[in-house]
């Protein structure tokens, strides 16, 4: 079930100078080859502050939001005006990913862990073997290899949230022209210190009558 | 409180509704030379009396650093409170390593007390015999706690266990409303006076004391002798007049305690493990 995620920091450049990120997921699942589900959410938050976004299989996805609930769950039961954000459930997430490694038995899933909290932004990712590490953007699958690149050239610290949507959308486009097992229906999430939205699934203006896409084998020798 | 027929046993329970191995496990706190705790809005002061078994041997320690952000003063059974002290360590490094984040002091001492609970309701535990100044600082702030042998536990401005500690929370009462804005240096200042006045009249010195701070940018740490005794140099504190002032009136007040209280001085009124 491959999917691709690109997530990336932005900063409204108002004076409230609130922390907002930008998450793009499809909401895509495949059954092998086969493109089969077309409506699957691949973000979904995690207590008060952060956001979850996975790509891989889906049932460990499915199984990892059910040990987050249960973390969740116990923290928000000490009542005691504490709670978990991102960076903790960055790392819980960590250790639960390597340990699985470590008996053999993986959870088949690339994560995105990111949010707000006290003014104080993060974004983090695990990968099924445990590597774990945080950047101002990040991806997952196809993402690393086509998209952040991209966010390399063109990320700043400064960028305006509708700027960030546009990068995104960029990003996301190249993926879905490139990636066989993509559609063209996205989400977005928005993350800021107040709490965080979901978009309902929209689709890319796309254009697919470029000449080499036309006739894409023109100059390869021995194609047809 | 004197002997009775419902004393046995912890888990007994007397007609009047109270558990006495309970209440003999919070007298032995009483025993225990003198912990102080005040604390401002960003920083925590930790002070003790130093106790020796006599002069050829070092003194208890009775302070005990539990992570960078938590640490403890004890007062009571020394050998419980180090125990409890290892656990505390184990909780914050568990956390750390999961979370990579310090634990609230709050969830600790919360930790701490359902675990001083579970020695009330056990026929085969008792109690810990020793009180516990728990001083923190999390994401919500500057903490003090004390956790009793009991399975209770209060969060406090100020604070202050042990023999002759009576005397140091008549001191903390009186300065306690200016603590939350404090400086750091007036804060182990009042922490200085505050064991001072447990002192009864023995002069303070940094060899009877052990003073330590935790705060904002500053992470738990004992002060070393030279710099407490320039601070008692520095705010020119005598252990003579007042001392003996302050003694008079808490004499009357700890009746109960006299004889512990001579005993605190010299070591022949005191068993060997309490401290």
């Amino acid at each position: 079930m491959h999917a691709l995620h690109l997530f990336i920091f932005t900063r409204r450049p108002r004076p409230s100078s609130s922390h907002v990120f930008c998450w793009k997921s499809d909401v895509s699942s495949s059954y092998g080859s086969t493109l089969r589900y077309k409506n699957v959410e691949r973000m979904k938050p995690i207590g008060k502050h952060s956001l979850l976004g996975a790509s891989g299989e889906i049932s460990d996805f499915q199984e990892i939001l059910r040990y987050l609930d249960e973390l969740i769950l116990y923290d928000n039961m000490w009542d005691d005006g504490n709670s978990l954000g991102p960076k903790e459930v960055h790392n819980y997430l960590t250790r639960v990913m390597y340990n699985r490694r470590n008996k053999f038995n993986p959870l088949w899933n690339s994560l995105v862990l990111g949010g707000v909290k006290n003014g104080q932004k993060y974004l983090g990712t695990v990968s099924m073997i445990g590597v774990n590490f945080e950047d101002n953007h990040v991806a997952t699958g196809f993402g690393n290899h086509l998209a952040r690149p991209i966010l390399r050239q063109e990320w700043h610290e400064n960028l305006s949230f509708e700027d960030g949507v546009r990068l995104l959308e960029k990003c996301m486009r190249v993926l879905l022209y490139r990636d066989r097992s993509a559609i063209n229906k996205l989400q977005i999430a928005k993350i800021t210190e107040e709490g965080m939205t979901i978009s309902q699934p929209y689709s890319l203006k796309t254009y697919w009558e470029f000449s080499a896409f036309e006739n894409p084998t023109q100059g390869a020798v021995g194609s047809w | 409180m004197f002997r009775n027929q419902y004393d046995t046993d912890v888990t007994t329970w007397s007609p009047a509704g109270r558990l006495f191995q309970v209440e003999y496990a919070m007298e032995a706190v009483k025993q225990g030379s003198a912990a102080i705790g005040l604390r401002s809005k960003t920083h925590i002061i930790l002070g003790c009396v130093n106790k020796a078994n006599s002069e050829l041997s070092s003194h208890q320690k009775k302070i005990f650093k539990v992570d960078d952000h938590i640490g403890v003063a004890i007062a009571g059974l020394t050998a419980d409170g180090r125990v409890l002290s290892r656990y505390m360590r184990n909780e914050c490094i568990n956390y750390s390593f999961t979370y990579e984040s310090p634990l609230p002091v709050g969830r600790l001492v919360v930790q701490l007390a359902d675990k001083a609970q579970v020695c009330t309701q056990r026929s085969w535990k008792r109690p810990n015999g020793v009180g516990l100044l728990v001083a923190g600082l999390d994401e919500s702030g500057a903490h003090l706690y004390y956790n009793c042998p009991s399975g209770n536990y209060f969060e406090y401005q100020a604070f202050a266990i042990g023999s002759r500690s009576q005397a140091a929370k008549t001191y903390l009462e009186r300065r306690f409303e200016n603590f939350a804005d404090s400086s750091r240096d007036d804060l182990v200042k009042d922490a200085l006076m505050a064991i001072r006045e447990t002192l009864q009249g023995e002069t303070l010195k940094s060899s009877t004391c052990t003073v330590a701070v935790v705060g904002a940018g500053e992470p738990f740490h004992i002060l070393d002798q030279e710099t407490v005794q320039q601070m008692i140099d520095a705010f020119e504190i005598v252990g003579e007049q007042e001392g003996s002032a302050a003694a008079a009136g808490q004499e009357a007040a700890q009746p109960g305690a006299a004889v512990a209280d001579q005993g605190g001085s010299t070591d022949e009124g005191v068993a060997p493990m309490d401290i």
